[in-house]
């Protein structure tokens, strides 16, 4: 390859890497993360949206490159140099996304186990879910029940979900974490939350017709006012 | 008169669809009224037996489908059999009944999976149209569910599935050098289940639709859906049964009717495309037909299949879905990369780069296929641990499909390219499919996919891959082969415009998705929140505008096959053999065997030929019919 057409080379894919990082990085792609395993799966989510840029600007020179050098006039009738292949080439563009898509499945298995992994005291919450509303209930705190989440912030929250009738979905966009709820199982979810706030909880799963209305809320609050609020719950319930 | 009521056709469809349905529906009463249930006429049973099963079977068998086996079995004489009376077509009229002919059976797949493709389009826009503003605004939502549960089953069902299907029937007999199929009757009669199916999933609308998806998930679909969805589950056997036969047929086509010398390794790479697919088709298509057999007892019988009362298992449901329904994936784009190794290849005037390897990686997504289907229920509930394994087979899966894009990219290389309308297609299909592998690759980490499933970034990635991806081939390929179907060429002007409608309409309609859907945007609800309202307005005009790119393509193909120039044999200067005959291709397609002797792509060598024909045997101009 002639030194010009490296540089052509170069040159398109630079530019075609910085319009796709300016696609990732311009437009708010995603919700503040208000978790832990939120932070940590944001940090995937950015380390293979970098990998998908140098790919994704690869290829955009390799084929720009060639719509422009290699255009053939109408009238011209000839063939292409009669290349069947080249082997270094082909186990080369084998073993690098090998290579690329082994270091993500990696990242991906730390990130899981990390997450899914309980800090201490976790706090055990019971999700029912029903077509169309959620309750959820606190075993320590009397049983206490609510249609709102609430949440100690900084506090490791174990979620036990079923379910009354269909597949429902337990998902806080903030949280960034998906779990079905499916009939005849309990099905579990980890989650820290690391700042207070209000943020919306859907169900991501289609349920029936009243599915896009299947929204509460999740209210993270200070350990010290979940504290006041499950006192309240317990003398509410003995009294 | 007594042969227009008794000989196969459209009257005595329409009768026998009737009697047949009778039948149907008396042998559910009669079995009702044996064992004393009460009532006789229970809406559902009877709508199964009669409606989705008897009265199919009943048209079917009007049509002729079935004529030349009965024939048999009663020891009647069979003259079919010898004079080819079902061979070919010589009006309009032959497309309109079973015909035996491969190419004929093509060009009538083609034409009905576009009439569903505009169909499953059109519910679409009626989506879109909900989904401009935020409340909502003109369906309910039983009718807004059913919209895009009807369009996602008539695309994957009933256009990208067989379209994909009726390329491959006009081509690879002729890529073999075979004068037909090898099961001509067989391949007619998958022809005709298809619109059966496809009835089936229009007309649920008149009894209320089913709303629970395409994926039809239990126990929503089980068990609380309006009785279209058994109308769902019957089209899903229809075609699935279709699908099978087709398979089977190509299976043993391509494996014993190849022309002497065509070894396995100097076949197209359209044909080992087939190949593998109808693989996939043959080992995973009975999955779906499972889960759609027991997720309908659940329904119509009351069984626990999948109803946790009773003791059924509802994620069950699922696996098994996936294990047909990610091959299917690959039942829907492996096709497609035959269709762009042709295309490529031909409008670069160079042999396709790394033959061998590119034909392995086939192979390879097949197998690699069949262990990633978990990949769709991360966030199920199922067993935990099964996330690593089934992540890391979903991320290996890009490096076959890597070699194939980097190969394709390679062919260009150096090249001399000519940018006719099918390479136009193929080069939007490379960088559009390039875009949603890599949403694949996001989606295949787990953590990405536990925080966007079920959002519109799973939309955007679906039709990155199944619009982007299967259709741009489809088209590629229609335009390609169109010279060769019709024996007319479509017009060039018209078919860039229809090109740079459709890339442009794409990309402004399904990008902005992944945005919405990372923002926290999910899918399948007709009434969301008004943060989301002005990329939405924006989404629903940009799909107003990639619909009427539709209609230039239709425009251009119905003018050409009528008016269009006059095609020679082989206007792309190709390879194949399909090339070598007249266009269209004389009714047993080569009056001398093809003797192949050499690779189908060798560009670039002076004199190299794929296959020789006799001079004086080369089929004249004057066989063109129209």
């Amino acid at each position: 390859m002639r030194r010009g057409s490296i540089v052509a080379l170069l040159g398109i894919g630079l530019v075609a890497g910085g319009v796709a990082t300016a696609v990732a990085l311009i437009p708010t792609w995603l919700p503040p993360a208000r978790s832990e395993e939120a932070g940590r799966i944001d940090f995937v989510t950015w380390f293979v949206i970098a990998i998908c840029i140098a790919l994704f600007a690869i290829v955009a020179a390799a084929m720009i490159y060639s719509i422009v050098k290699f255009k053939a006039a109408p009238d011209d009738l000839e063939d292409g140099p009669s290349i069947h292949g080249h082997t270094g080439l082909e186990i080369g563009w084998t073993a690098i996304p090998f290579v690329l898509v082994t270091a993500i499945a990696i990242v991906c298995a730390i990130v899981l186990s990390k997450n899914d992994a309980q800090g201490a005291n976790p706090l055990h919450i019971d999700v029912q879910a029903q077509q169309f509303a959620w309750t959820f209930s606190y075993p320590d705190a009397g049983n206490a029940t609510s249609p709102v989440l609430l949440l100690p912030v900084n506090r490791s929250v174990e979620l036990y979900m079923r379910s009354l009738d269909v597949v429902h979905s337990f998902y806080v966009p903030e949280f960034r974490e998906t779990q079905d709820i499916v009939p005849g199982l309990v099905t579990q979810l980890h989650i820290t939350p690391n700042h207070v706030g209000t943020y919306r909880v859907i169900c991501h799963e289609l349920c029936g017709l009243g599915h896009g209305l299947m929204r509460t809320e999740v209210k993270v609050i200070p350990q010290k006012a979940f504290d006041a609020w499950v006192a309240q719950q317990k003398s509410g319930s003995s009294g | 008169m007594r042969k227009l009521l008794l000989g196969p056709g459209w009257i005595r469809a329409a009768w026998m669809f009737v009697a047949f349905g009778a039948i149907g529906l008396g042998i559910v009463v009669l079995c009702r009224w044996s064992a004393g249930w009460y009532p006789l006429l229970l809406t559902e049973p009877c709508v199964l037996i009669s409606l989705l099963v008897a009265a199919p079977l009943g048209f079917l068998a009007g049509l002729g489908a079935f004529d030349y086996w009965t024939n048999y079995v009663l020891g009647k004489p069979t003259p079919a059999h010898e004079d080819h009376s079902g061979h070919g077509a010589k009006s309009w009229k032959d497309y309109f009944r079973v015909n035996t002919d491969h190419k004929v059976i093509g060009v009538q797949y083609l034409v009905t999976t576009v009439i569903f493709f505009l169909i499953g389009g059109m519910l679409a826009l009626l989506v879109r149209a909900e989904l401009a503003r935020p409340e909502t605004d003109y369906f309910g939502p039983q009718t807004y569910n059913s919209l895009f549960s009807v369009h996602a089953s008539l695309m994957i069902f009933l256009f990208i599935i067989p379209a994909f299907a009726g390329l491959a029937n006009f081509v690879v007999p002729l890529m073999l050098g075979a004068a037909d199929m090898a099961f001509p009757r067989l391949n007619a009669l998958s022809f005709w289940l298809l619109p059966i199916a496809g009835v089936m999933m229009v007309s649920s609308f008149i009894v209320g639709a089913f709303a629970g998806g395409w994926t039809g998930y239990a126990t929503l679909n089980s068990t609380h859906q309006p009785i279209g969805a058994i109308f769902f589950n019957q089209g899903v056997q229809w075609a699935g049964a279709s699908s099978i036969m087709t398979a089977l047929n190509f299976l043993v086509t391509i494996i014993t009717m190849r022309a002497p010398g065509m070894t396995f390794w100097r076949m197209p790479l359209l044909v080992w495309a087939n190949f593998t697919t109808s693989l996939l088709v043959v080992i995973a298509t009975p999955f779906i037909a499972g889960s759609q057999f027991f997720s309908m007892f659940d329904h119509v019988m009351h069984t626990a299949f999948f109803t946790p009362v009773g003791g059924g298992y509802p994620l069950g449901y699922q696996h098994i879905f996936w294990f047909y329904s990610h091959p299917a994936v690959y039942i829907m784009m492996l096709p497609g990369f035959g269709i762009m190794s042709e295309v490529i290849s031909t409008f670069s005037r160079k042999p396709i780069f790394g033959y061998r390897l590119m034909a392995l990686s086939l192979m390879a997504i097949v197998v690699l296929g069949f262990s990633v289907w978990a990949h769709h229920m991360f966030t199920s509930g199922m067993s935990s641990w099964l996330r690593d394994p089934m992540m890391i087979t979903t991320l290996l899966i890009a490096v076959p499909t890597g070699i194939k894009i980097f190969s394709w990219l390679a062919t260009m290389w150096e090249g001399k390219l000519h940018f006719n309308t099918p390479m136009l297609f193929a080069l939007g299909f490379l960088s559009m499919f390039v875009i949603g592998g890599l949403s694949g690759v996001m989606l295949g980490a787990v953590p990405i996919d536990i925080s966007v499933t079920d959002s519109y970034f799973i939309v955007a990635h679906i039709h990155y891959v199944l619009f982007g991806g299967s259709v741009f081939t489809i088209f590629a390929g229609i335009y390609y082969w169109f010279p060769k179907m019709t024996g007319r060429m479509y017009d060039e002007r018209l078919g860039k415009l229809h090109f740079w409608l459709t890339f442009v309409g794409f990309n402004l309609t399904f990008f902005p998705m992944h945005i919405v859907g990372t923002e926290g945007m999910q899918r399948r609800v007709e009434n969301y929140t008004g943060n989301f309202g002005g990329l939405n307005m924006f989404i629903s005009l940009a799909s107003f505008g990639l619909g009427c790119s539709v209609l230039v393509f239709l425009y251009n193909m119905i003018t050409s096959w009528r008016f269009g120039e006059i095609a020679p044999g082989n206007p792309w200067r190709a390879m194949t053999l399909e090339w070598l005959v007249s266009s269209p291709p004389p009714t047993f397609n080569f009056d001398e065997i093809p003797q192949v002797v050499g690779s189908p792509y060798e560009y670039g060598v002076v004199g190299a030929q794929h296959a020789i024909l006799a001079p004086s045997k080369v089929p004249e101009l004057e066989e063109v019919h129209t």
